[in-house]
């Protein structure tokens, strides 16, 4: 455990330096990437000790803040998560400072080279502090930090006007988060006497759970991206530098989910009630983070979208779980909680890789539309290679990472479904992945099809070259990373979970046998083995039969057409017409569309773009609403110093009176 | 009685382009023409085997390999369904879900190999596809779990083990409408009227074909030889459900399986003799009806 506080030391003192050393580039990377990787390296190796019953799982630091207590502690649930926040740190740093080094972001960019590092080890750290956090002053600084570190990330370009807007959505977004989780923790501190988790989570079970429960999934839901709480989370990542939507996306996101999961621990015994609000969350996510996903045509926007639609499937197995709970059904909830657990980890590789891709994309070519790329994996290999395992993975391909997860949802939904009490659950969550699957792989085979194969749709993406090696081999890592997992999943999983169910912080009651409920599923990675086996085998005999036979290269079939253009290839938007006009009703895809008129036509042109729909109809009304309330109290800001001082003075004197009221 | 444990794959492996070959004999006989031999498919592969190959430049690698992971994806399929009786070589619960996957990695691969060609043509193809795709999933998903719920198990073993005449007739209505659902997702997802009409000649109407027009040779070859296999593993997957009748003799009870397959095959003729395609824009309502009769029969299974 101590190496973990070594860890974040040494984060924060490599930031520190990075950002005294800001005005050389060189030295700044070479200070903040340096300290990211040996904190990764320590913080791995704290891991593998703790685990290993090696070195104490929790510190307490005397700490001078009223009701804080500086302590951490690693448990199952910390340890699962911080599992794939160091490899990602460790490969996005690699990865950032490759990609600086290409001057990424405009001149003034690069020259707060320092600060972007800062921050970005200050996220790290802060990730990690949230992570292990066992007190709710402690917890709520890191929260806020990481809000913050992660905020001046996003909105290190800021010379882009839609930037410095994405930034001002997130930073009002996550506050107001933030503060449903102030509230939180106020109910339960009240209840449990202290603010210390393990007070906390003894004094479970008292009244107001039900209030407690959705205040939790209010907070932990915006940082998640859960929709309705979502709105930040496309504007947010898209507008960031890659190596951080990278993190965010990866491991910043599911702070959230490990939240939620922490605030079972401390309101239960849960009702079956918060399972079904959990679900409707996730369907909702899910489907709709599917179709938003589909209509996008900036690829990082498309990416962001997907992400939530996760976060979604990850909502559904954690609802799965509560509600097994409250019925008795052991399978259920091993199996919900575990899709939720596999779903998380697989997620923080896979969304990474696509978001480093994505930054490799935007490097060679400098756009994002995915309408103007095309052609870019004969161009750039390693980048599309790595894209393709990618995409495969999150269209829920077996035998890859991306499958596993979907696998197990599927099958905790049809225990419930088997188990008669919980048959409406189980069916809900069976149709709502099987469409989220289904409209995830449309997503992913246009990223990919559209992006990368095919002829280039602009002379930006015609004349790219493949990123430089720094940023390739974190990719080709990662892909690596996310083949094994679809193999090796179940070995942490049980590694973590498996070797003391029920223990005090695992997710699971007591007597759940995980290992024997995932037993069966080792058939999985088995079947994915036969299948490489026979993928050689079909692969020799084509290579018999092509052999001494003549293999010519021609033009693709066109009909015959005179002059083909590669502005004739199905577009991203054409790819997803059929279905974003299925789904019009939530997506109000507008088609700006000039005809070609007169005898001889001029020129004509189409674009669809879809909008932020929550954002339009809810938010925008809800805060104009707000704004005009508060006009009513603007005299109270009239910019005279000496007033607001008053201000204060005021305060503090009424302040006195009700102390000096209520003491006796 | 594990004997067609062993036997179904290599079976499918040899027998599942015959299924083509009965269909067009089928349409055949229905418009009363001679029509062409029912080893007909065979000729054509052997055929395209000793070919060379033509391939686009505008094509990479994953135009090439798309046809060998279809078609190796779908060989592992046949590996997980049961058939005559005897449970599957890979049988374990929520294993129709790998069927599900690995159908999907055939889908995936054709599609990306039909955007790598850059022609409109096959990206309409795809964006067909993958439209409908997405649809026939949660109907292939609710049919299957209400088989399941019907037979207490979720593994596609269990189900087949399951049927009997006794429970067709104690789930009553149940099995019918899951036997309606799973024959509309069996014709959508191997392109047979009325989604899509396989003998099609006009790029502009077609679906599946279009996607793989660019192909040829040994790889056009794999392409038809795993699209005859999908239709083989989806049919047994349909088979095992709606022929619930077992002799207890291995070597009966595959031989039903067996006939149970050459009449789906003459059934999906005469639906083909008898119907006209459906309009692209209505496809989307037959699946979802599809979807709709399945949860109607999982209502029925759950009462």
């Amino acid at each position: 455990m101590h190496l973990i506080l070594a860890a974040i030391g040494i984060l924060l003192i490599g930031g520190l330096g990075a950002l005294l050393a800001g005005g050389s580039r060189r030295s700044a990377t070479l200070l903040g990437r340096g300290s990211v990787h040996a904190a990764c390296l320590v913080g791995a190796i704290g891991l593998a000790f703790s685990w290993a019953g090696r070195v104490p799982a929790a510190v307490q630091v005397p700490w001078s803040v009223p009701l804080g207590s500086f302590s951490i502690a690693l448990d199952p649930l910390s340890t699962w998560f911080i599992l794939p926040l160091l490899p990602l740190a460790a490969l996005a740093a690699s990865y950032g400072g490759a990609s600086m080094e290409n001057g990424h972001g405009g001149p003034g960019a690069v020259r707060r080279a320092g600060a972007a590092w800062f921050f970005f080890n200050v996220l790290v750290a802060s990730i990690l502090v949230v992570l292990t956090a066992r007190n709710a002053i402690l917890f709520l600084v890191a929260w806020e930090v990481m809000a913050l570190a992660s905020f001046f990330l996003v909105t290190w370009d800021d010379e882009r006007r839609e930037v410095r807007d994405a930034g001002w959505v997130y930073l009002v977004a996550t506050h107001i988060g933030t503060a449903f989780l102030l509230a939180f923790f106020a109910l339960l501190g009240a209840r449990a006497g202290s603010l210390d988790f393990d007070a906390i989570a003894a004094a479970r079970g008292g009244a107001a759970g039900g209030v407690c429960f959705l205040l939790a999934v209010a907070g932990f839901g915006t940082k998640a991206g859960l929709m309705p709480f979502h709105v930040w989370l496309p504007e947010a990542h898209p507008a960031a530098p890659s190596h951080v939507s990278a993190l965010m996306s990866g491991v910043m996101i599911k702070t959230g989910i490990y939240g939620l999961m922490r605030a079972l621990e401390f309101v239960g015994p849960p009702a079956a009630w918060w399972g079904w609000i959990l679900l409707g969350v996730g369907l909702l996510s899910g489907i709709g983070g599917a179709a938003f996903a589909l209509a996008q045509h900036d690829l990082k926007r498309l990416l962001a979208y997907s992400s939530i639609e996760n976060m979604g499937l990850v909502a559904l197995g954690l609802g799965l779980g509560i509600i097994g709970l409250v019925a008795g059904a052991p399978a259920v909830i091993a199996l919900g909680f575990a899709a939720a657990l596999v779903h998380v980890f697989n997620h923080a590789l896979l969304k990474g890789l696509l978001f480093l891709g994505a930054g490799s994309v935007l490097h060679a070519t400098g756009r994002l539309d995915l309408n103007r790329l095309g052609g870019l994996l004969r161009r750039m290999p390693w980048t599309g290679g790595s894209m393709l395992v990618g995409t495969a993975a999150l269209s829920g391909l077996p035998p890859l990472g991306g499958f596993v997860g979907e696998f197990l949802l599927f099958l905790a939904a049809m225990q419930a479904t088997l188990t008669p009490a919980l048959a409406l659950p189980g069916l809900t969550v069976l149709v709502g992945v099987a469409l989220v699957a289904g409209l995830a792989a449309v997503a992913f085979t246009k990223v990919f099809g559209i992006a990368f194969l095919g002829h280039p749709r602009s002379p930006e993406a015609d004349g790219s070259r493949e990123s430089r090696n720094g940023m390739v081999i974190p990719m080709a890592v990662l892909a690596a990373a996310c083949v094994a997992a679809g193999f090796a999943w179940i070995a942490p999983l049980l590694l973590v979970f498996g070797r003391d169910p029920g223990g005090a912080a695992s997710p699971l009651p007591a007597g759940v046998p995980l290992g024997e409920l995932l037993g069966e599923t080792w058939t999985v990675p088995i079947a994915g083995g036969i299948l490489l086996m026979v993928l050689a085998g079909v692969i020799l005999i084509r290579v018999g039969l092509l052999r001494g036979r003549p293999v010519r290269a021609s033009v693709t079939w066109d009909c015959g057409y005179a002059r083909p253009d590669a502005r004739m290839q199905y577009s991203g938007s054409s790819y997803v017409q059929p279905l974003t006009g299925l789904f019009h009703l939530l997506l109000r895809t507008r088609i700006d569309f000039d005809r070609p008129a007169a005898i001889f036509p001029g020129s004509s042109r189409l674009s669809t773009t879809t909008p932020a729909l929550f954002r339009k109809l809810l938010y925008e009304p809800a805060f104009e609403r707000v704004r005009l309330a508060l006009q009513r109290f603007k005299w109270l800001q009239h910019g005279r110093l000496q007033l607001y001082v008053l201000y204060i003075v005021i305060v503090f004197v009424l302040l006195l009176i009700w102390m000096a009221w209520s003491a006796p | 009685m594990r004997t067609w444990t062993w036997l179904h794959p290599l079976i499918a492996l040899a027998f599942a382009p015959l299924l083509g070959g009965l269909i067009a004999r089928t349409k055949a006989v229905f418009a009363g023409r001679t029509g062409a031999p029912v080893l007909q498919p065979y000729f054509d592969l052997a055929k395209l085997f000793r070919k060379g190959a033509v391939y686009s430049r505008t094509t990479t690698t994953v135009f090439r390999a798309a046809p060998t992971v279809g078609l190796a994806a779908i060989i592992v399929a046949t590996l997980v369904v049961p058939f005559g009786g005897a449970p599957a070589l890979l049988a374990f619960p929520g294993d129709f879900l790998l069927v599900v996957g690995l159908l999907a990695i055939g889908r995936f691969a054709t599609v990306i190999a039909a955007l790598d060609t850059g022609s409109s043509f096959e990206g309409m193809g795809a964006s067909r596809e993958v439209q409908f795709a997405a649809l026939a999933e949660p109907a292939l998903f609710l049919s299957l779990a209400a088989a399941g719920l019907a037979a207490g198990g979720s593994s596609l073993s269990r189900m087949q083990a399951a049927a009997s005449v006794e429970s067709w007739l104690a789930a009553g209505p149940a099995l019918p409408l899951i036997a309606a659902a799973l024959i509309a997702v069996v014709l959508a997802e191997n392109s047979r009227i009325p989604v899509d009409d396989p003998n099609t000649h006009l790029e502009l109407t077609m679906i599946h074909e279009v996607m793989i027009l660019d192909h040829g040779g040994p790889d056009l070859g794999l392409i038809l030889y795993g699209a005859a296999l999908k239709l083989w593993v989806m049919g047994a997957l349909l088979v095992n459900i709606v022929l619930p009748f077992r002799a207890g003799d291995a070597w009966v009870d595959g031989g039903i399986s067996l006939a149970g397959m050459v009449l789906l095959a003459v059934a999906i003729g005469t639906i083909e003799s008898s119907m006209a395609r459906l309009r692209l824009t209505r496809v989307p309502q037959l699946l979802v009806g599809a979807a709709t009769l399945a949860a109607l029969a999982l209502v029925l299974v759950l009462r």
